[in-house]
Order: structure tokens, then C-alpha cells, then sequence
């Protein structure tokens, strides 16, 4: 961190001399220590990618799961803490239910980014609460087509072709750039994204890790689901050897 | 704003309130409890006669017809009353129809809820019956009650066919047969002379049992009307069909100048 | 760990992304006493090391039952516990009373971990300072979980937590691959193995100083105090001692997230407990 907010950072309700809340950046840091997630908006849907950081072998598979399900259409994926993501993900469920009961249909994906982008923004007016330390990405397949936004913990929320938040984001993003996402089907793309996600890993760093996939859009009927074994199977497969053929190749990266 | 109440009303007024700890305690999901009506239900307006279910060998089938009455009036014609609530289990609501949809929003919302945990747990026949009942003497105990009966069925725990019953007050019980409304009493008799200590019916002569049922029904319940829903559960497999209308037998009315 | 500006309250972030606060209070579940949660294919079982505060004294409960098919043993401040214990029953019993069937352990879990979460946020309460093994069993088969005062839950195969766990777990990692097809006398007896390893080499397992609790298929959730412990003891005698244990253990911080924090602290390979996700 270049400038240190030395008397001016201890609480969210304080801004620094030069303008900035730097318990909100803080917060922004809880996530860039967490592992990476990449959302890819395609043609006919959205896929979601999650490098899920394994560190005991005693854990279940099934642990600490990044991806969660709003109502049956909207798809949420959160890096930081995971504790936090998951009170989030109770609230964007709530949400989707007073929605539904208020208009008989259920919440478009933007709508709930509005939301939950307020909501997080909430958290970080007052002293006496402290913002989330949590990015989440929304999906939905629906009558606009599809749909991937991002909210950060400052409250801040777009929608995107591709994004990417955790540790090594920078270098997914770049990997990101090189597909021209709006052009593949979830088909594609979910290989990519798993590619993607085996290409960053850090294999110094973090040894285990596990690949979570799921994806929404007109093949699954707009709901949104982990991907099936052997969908996950063939993107992990074409993940592995990918890399192999990139480790191989002689190119100075 | 829904969102901001809660931190809202954390934030301190003044520096010299006396800090109140409560305030600070988990009071639960930050869900706005949906405002009852204060206004107690004492008749109901728009109403569905009959549902019908039997068990069969190997699931369970309820038949239901396609009236909403407004009193003496056959006012909507093309209603279900029958529910496919999640892979396993099905009901069908006599009674009150706004009071039908009310409670099936809210059930709705719970599959939705239990679809969302992804955890392999469902909600099954014998599980959503207890909650019903719940519900229903629930709202019985404040009188204010929901003015339905409900029929549900599925398969248990065990994998054997399941069939409850639960009215207003909230009695409940299960039975190889249920009809609620009018048809309690009409076809009661005629299901039980059938099952009553027979072997479980095949699901042809249930369904065949059940038309039957619903003809006299038919003939018999004012309130009644031709046109007929029957939703069938066996393990792995929900059907509901749609478009079954009784077949009367007019003969009688050879005075009439349409059926001479 | 050293004291920093940042760790007065829990509402104040860190400028390495870390709540200070949250990882105090986990360091109050490594002071409690050891504890060990395993399962087979058809049972949860949990073992637990009783700390008496004088010899005057009764040995302090460590494993408390929720339902019939869940409890809990517990590391940390057992009057944190208590609260979570009861709150837990409530919902089961709830759960029950409405459903006819027990509450499954997962929605108990990720309840109990959204209900902690609130805690780790705002002013006027602290982090709950205890951590729990969960035993329980449900349709979906037995269960082991893990929770933290920071809100975070872990669904296990096995797990030790409190004072010197970490030789429990590393027992735990070295056979993991056998428990599965175990029955469940013989997975107490591999907790009980674990649990020793805890021990500083003077002190063994007696039936003063130890639980066992256990439930799965068939068997409600059963502790087992006092002179019930003995024949789950008898069955360790001959089986040699790992190494056990010497000293005290450094401190071991506690991040909260997926890992360490890369800048300020060497990296810790082997300390999973510490490791926030």
C-alpha cells in the first residue's frame, strides 16, 4: 500500500485528507487476499469460475462453497470473507423473496445488483458498523438476454462482459481480454473460464485448490446451476492440458 | 428503504442516550414480517368444492374440478386447484380460493428457498403436512383462519404412498383415502367399499375409482362442475392432467327438449 | 501478535484486509482444551478433554447435546457456548415441531454461521469466542462441522480444535483414508488416539478427564461421562504413544481469509486451523 491513512482510517464515517475512505479500501483488500472468481457473459449465458483454496485436508469437498443460488434465475459468486459473503447472499435472498412477493415474478438480475450494491454502500456511512469484506458477482439469463454484474464492498456496481476479483484478478483479467467473450456460447466458455482459472493459480503459493463451475442461460432454461460432473469433468480436463501445452511450448512468456 | 432499517436503528441518537444492549441482539433473518389482516374471516367468497385423493400401489392420485364458486354462482370456470408443490409431494385445496393461493405463494417460496440450499434435503408429503397443520391452527388459534382444507400427498421416508388431511381448525390426520368438501361425503363411502381391506388398487383402477367418484360427485354437489384436474405421484414422476371432463349420463332427462 | 491501532474493535479493518478483533477472539478457542470430531460411513463421534480449574472441582463439560441427532463439544468461553447451545436447540426444536422430522444439521450450521456473522460487524457486541465441533446425523448421513467466532463453518471429515490441536490433527490427516469403513467403536478409539497426542507426555486420557459422545444411524446423541469412558480407554492400552507432546505451543495468529496474508508473516504451510476462508 503506497499511502498509509494514519489517523484518518479507523472508521468508516471519516474521510482522509486527500478524499479517500480508507476503511473501504481495506475492506477492497480482505477480497484481493481471498481467491479468485471470474464471471464471463457470453451469447446465450453466463458462466462463473471459482479457484476455492483448499487448506486442510480434514475439510469435506462440499465446504466453504463460493457459489450460491438467488431465488432459481440469479447466480452469485463472492470473493473475501467468506463470512460475510454469506450473510450477503441470506440478504440477497430476502431480496428476491420480498420481490416476488410484491410483483408475482422473480427479481431481474439488475434490480438485485441495485440492491445489494445499496445495501453494501450502506455499511460504509456509518462508525458504527464496518463494511463488508466481500465482492459478489450476479447472473441471470432472462428476457434481456444475459446479464453479469459486480459489487464491490464500497457499494460500487457494474455490469460487465467479464470481470474478475480475488488475488490474482489482474492477470485473469488479462486472460479475459483475449476471448471475445460476447461471441461464445456457455459451452466455450466454461472451458475457457476453467482454463483460466488453472493458468493464474499460484501453485507456490496456494497448493490445493478446487475449481467450482456454474453457469446460467437459455440451455438450462434461465435457472441457474452448478455445472454437471461431466461438463466439469471435460472443462477441467481441457484446463489441464492446455496448461500442459503452454508449459511446453517454447514461447518467453 | 427496507434495507437501511437495521442499520438505522443502531445509530445513536445522542451521545447522552443510556446505551440499550438490546438493540443490538439477533432478532432474526431481516425479513419485514408480511402485515396479517386485521379483519377476521368468518365466511369465505370465492370457493372450490371437493378434492378427492386415493393411494394406489406405488404412489398416490387426488382429482379436483376447475370451479371457483362465488357463492351460488358457478362464476370461474377454468381454476386448479391442485398443486404440484416439488418433485415429491402434491396437494389440492377445498375452500377458500384467495385463501389457496395466500398459503400456495408462501409454499411457493419455500420450495424456492430449499431449492436454493442445493443440499440434497426435500421437503416431503409427511413433512409438508405437519407444517400445514401448523400454519392452519395457527391461524385457527387467532381467529382469523385460513378457510381452506387441503389434501396433500406424496411418498414418506420410507418410500410408501402418503396422504393427509388439514382443515381450518387444523385437525389433521392421514388415511388411504382423503375427500374433503362435499365430496366427504358422497364419495367417501363409495373409496372405501373399494380399498377397505383389499390389496393396494393398480393406479389404472384407481384412476378409473377416481372418475368415478368425481362423477357422483358431479350429480350430486351442487357446487360441482364437469370439467377436472388429476395430479398423479409415483416415485420419480409428477403428472398432472388437465383437460378430463365427466361424462354425465342425461338419459333420465328424456322431458328435456336438449336431451330428448 | 502484537497490538496495533486496529485491533480495538470489531469494526475497524486492518490495512492488510484483516479484523483484528475476529482473530483475538479466535485465539480464546486455542486456549480452551483439546477437543477431536470424527466419522464413519454411519456415525459422528466427538471426544473431549476435560480441564478441572482445581483439584476441588468437577471436570468442566465439554460436549453438549442439542437434539437427538446433533451436539456439540466446545473450545473457548463455555459461557459463549452455552448461548449458542441454547439457540440451537430452540431451532431444532422449532424445526421439529413444524416439520416432523429433525432439522437437517447444514441449515443449522449455515443459520448459526449468518447469526454469528452479525456479531463480527457492528458495535456493542464482540465476536463470539468459542468454537464448536458439531456432531450430528440426518438423511443426508453423519456430519462433523467446525465453526469459528469469525462466522466461518467448515464441513468436516474430521477436525480438532483447542489447546495442542494441531498433533490431533495431524494424526486425524495421517488416517484419514481408514475412517470411513470403521464402525463406530472403532473410530472413538481413533479419537481417543488423536486426543492423547494433545497431551503433554506426564498427563494420559482418564476417565475423569475425558468424553465421549456419539450418534448416527439408529442412535440418538449419546455422551458418555466418567466411568462410561473406560472401556473406550481399555482399548488404547498397548497402542503406543506418538511422540505426544512437550512445551506449550507458540501463538499461532489467525487470519481470517483463504490464507496468509503474503506481506507480513512468514508463510504457514500446516497450521489449516488458523486458515479462514
Amino acid at each position: 500500500m503506497s499511502s498509509i491513512g494514519t489517523g484518518y482510517d479507523l472508521s468508516a464515517s471519516q474521510f482522509s485528507p486527500d478524499g479517500r475512505v480508507f476503511q473501504v479500501e481495506y475492506a477492497q483488500k480482505a477480497v484481493e487476499n481471498s481467491g479468485t472468481v471470474i464471471g464471463l457473459r457470453g451469447k446465450d449465458g453466463v458462466v462463473f469460475a471459482v479457484e476455492k483454496i483448499i487448506t486442510s485436508k480434514l475439510f469435506e469437498q462440499s465446504t466453504n462453497k463460493r457459489i450460491f443460488t438467488v431465488d432459481r434465475h440469479v447466480g452469485l459468486a463472492v470473493a473475501g470473507l467468506i463470512a460475510d459473503a454469506r450473510a450477503l447472499a441470506e440478504t440477497a435472498r430476502t431480496e428476491a423473496s420480498n420481490y416476488r412477493a410484491d410483483y408475482s415474478a422473480p427479481i431481474p438480475v439488475r434490480h438485485l445488483a441495485d440492491r445489494l450494491g445499496m445495501y453494501l454502500h450502506a455499511y460504509t456511512l456509518y462508525s458504527f458498523v464496518r463494511p463488508f469484506g466481500c465482492s459478489v458477482m450476479m447472473a441471470a439469463y432472462g428476457e434481456d438476454g444475459p446479464e453479469l454484474f459486480m459489487a464491490d464492498p464500497s457499494g460500487v456496481h457494474f455490469g460487465y462482459y467479464g470481470c474478475s476479483i480475488g488475488k490474482a484478478r489482474q492477470s485473469a483479467k488479462t486472460e479475459i481480454e483475449k476471448l471475445k467473450t460476447s461471441e461464445l456460447t456457455c459451452a466455450e466458455l466454461i472451458k475457457e473460464a476453467a482454463k483460466i482459472i488453472y493458468v493464474i493459480h499460484d501453485e507456490v503459493k496456494d497448493k490445493e485448490f478446487e475449481l467450482e463451475l456454474s453457469w446460467v442461460g437459455e440451455h438450462t432454461g434461465g435457472r441457474h446451476q452448478l455445472v454437471p460432473k461431466d461438463v466439469h469433468e471435460a472443462a477441467e480436463r481441457y484446463a489441464k492440458a492446455a496448461l500442459e501445452e503452454d508449459s511446453d511450448s517454447d514461447e518467453a512468456m | 428503504m427496507r434495507f437501511t432499517t437495521s442499520t438505522m436503528d443502531l445509530m445513536p441518537l445522542q451521545a447522552s442516550q443510556p446505551f440499550d444492549p438490546s438493540k443490538y441482539r439477533y432478532t432474526g433473518p431481516n425479513v419485514q414480517p408480511r402485515q396479517l389482516p386485521n379483519t377476521r374471516s368468518q365466511a369465505p367468497i370465492t370457493t372450490g368444492t371437493s378434492v378427492i385423493g386415493l393411494q394406489f400401489d406405488g404412489g398416490v392420485m387426488i382429482a379436483a374440478d376447475k370451479l371457483g364458486s362465488y357463492g351460488s354462482l358457478a362464476r370461474y370456470q377454468n381454476i386448479g386447484r391442485l398443486m404440484r408443490v416439488n418433485d415429491h409431494v402434491i396437494l389440492g385445496c377445498t375452500g377458500d380460493y384467495a385463501d389457496f393461493q395466500f398459503l400456495r405463494d408462501i409454499i411457493d417460496q419455500k420450495m424456492i428457498d430449499e431449492e436454493c440450499l442445493d443440499d440434497g434435503i426435500v421437503t416431503r408429503a409427511p413433512a409438508l403436512h405437519c407444517w400445514l397443520t401448523r400454519v392452519l391452527y395457527n391461524r385457527r388459534s387467532r381467529f382469523d383462519p385460513l378457510w381452506t382444507t387441503f389434501v396433500v400427498g406424496g411418498l414418506d421416508d420410507d418410500g410408501k404412498p402418503f396422504l393427509g388431511f388439514v382443515d381450518k381448525l387444523g385437525t389433521a390426520y392421514t388415511a388411504p383415502q382423503i375427500v374433503s368438501g362435499m365430496g366427504g361425503h358422497l364419495a367417501t363411502p363409495l373409496l372405501r367399499e373399494k380399498m377397505d381391506g383389499q390389496p393396494p388398487l393398480s393406479e389404472a383402477a384407481a384412476r378409473e375409482l377416481l372418475i368415478r367418484c368425481m362423477t357422483v360427485c358431479y350429480y350430486r354437489d351442487c357446487r360441482a362442475f364437469s370439467k377436472f384436474q388429476i395430479a398423479t405421484l409415483k416415485a420419480g414422476s409428477i403428472k398432472i392432467e388437465d383437460d378430463l371432463e365427466v361424462k354425465g349420463d342425461w338419459e333420465v332427462a328424456h322431458f328435456s327438449k336438449e336431451h330428448a | 501478535m502484537f497490538r496495533n491501532q486496529y485491533d480495538n474493535d470489531v469494526t475497524v479493518w486492518s490495512p492488510q484486509g484483516r479484523l483484528h478483533q475476529v482473530e483475538y477472539a479466535m485465539e480464546a478457542v486455542k486456549q480452551g482444551a483439546a477437543t477431536v470430531g470424527l466419522k464413519c460411513r454411519t456415525h459422528a463421534v466427538l471426544v473431549a478433554l476435560k480441564r478441572a480449574s482445581s483439584e476441588l472441582s468437577a471436570h468442566q463439560k465439554k460436549i453438549m447435546p442439542i437434539d437427538g441427532h446433533v451436539g456439540v463439544s466446545i473450545a473457548g468461553l463455555t459461557a459463549d457456548a452455552r448461548i449458542l447451545s441454547r439457540w440451537m436447540r430452540t431451532e431444532c426444536l422449532n424445526a421439529q415441531y413444524a416439520h416432523d422430522r429433525p432439522l437437517p444439521v447444514s441449515r443449522l450450521i449455515s443459520d448459526l454461521g449468518n447469526k454469528m456473522q452479525v456479531c463480527t460487524q457492528r458495535d456493542g457486541s464482540r465476536p463470539y469466542g468459542v468454537g464448536l465441533l458439531v456432531a450430528g446425523y440426518d438423511e443426508s448421513g453423519p456430519h462433523i462441522y467446525q465453526t469459528c467466532p469469525s462466522a466461518n463453518y467448515f464441513d468436516c471429515k474430521a477436525m480438532a480444535i483447542g489447546a495442542r490441536s494441531q498433533s490431533a490433527r495431524t494424526y486425524l490427516e495421517k488416517h484419514l483414508a481408514e475412517f470411513p469403513d470403521c464402525t463406530w467403536q472403532e473410530i472413538v478409539t481413533h479419537a481417543l488416539l488423536a486426543l492423547r497426542d494433545t497431551l503433554p507426555n506426564d498427563m494420559d486420557l482418564t476417565t475423569k478427564n475425558c468424553t465421549v459422545a456419539v450418534v448416527g444411524k439408529g442412535m440418538e446423541f449419546t455422551i458418555h461421562e466418567d466411568e462410561e469412558v473406560a472401556p473406550f480407554l481399555a482399548k488404547l492400552e498397548g497402542i503406543q504413544r506418538r511422540g505426544g507432546h512437550g512445551a506449550a505451543p507458540a501463538a499461532e495468529p489467525a487470519p481470517l481469509r483463504d490464507e496468509p496474508a503474503p506481506e507480513e508473516r512468514e508463510p504457514r504451510p500446516d497450521s489449516p486451523q488458523t486458515m479462514e476462508h
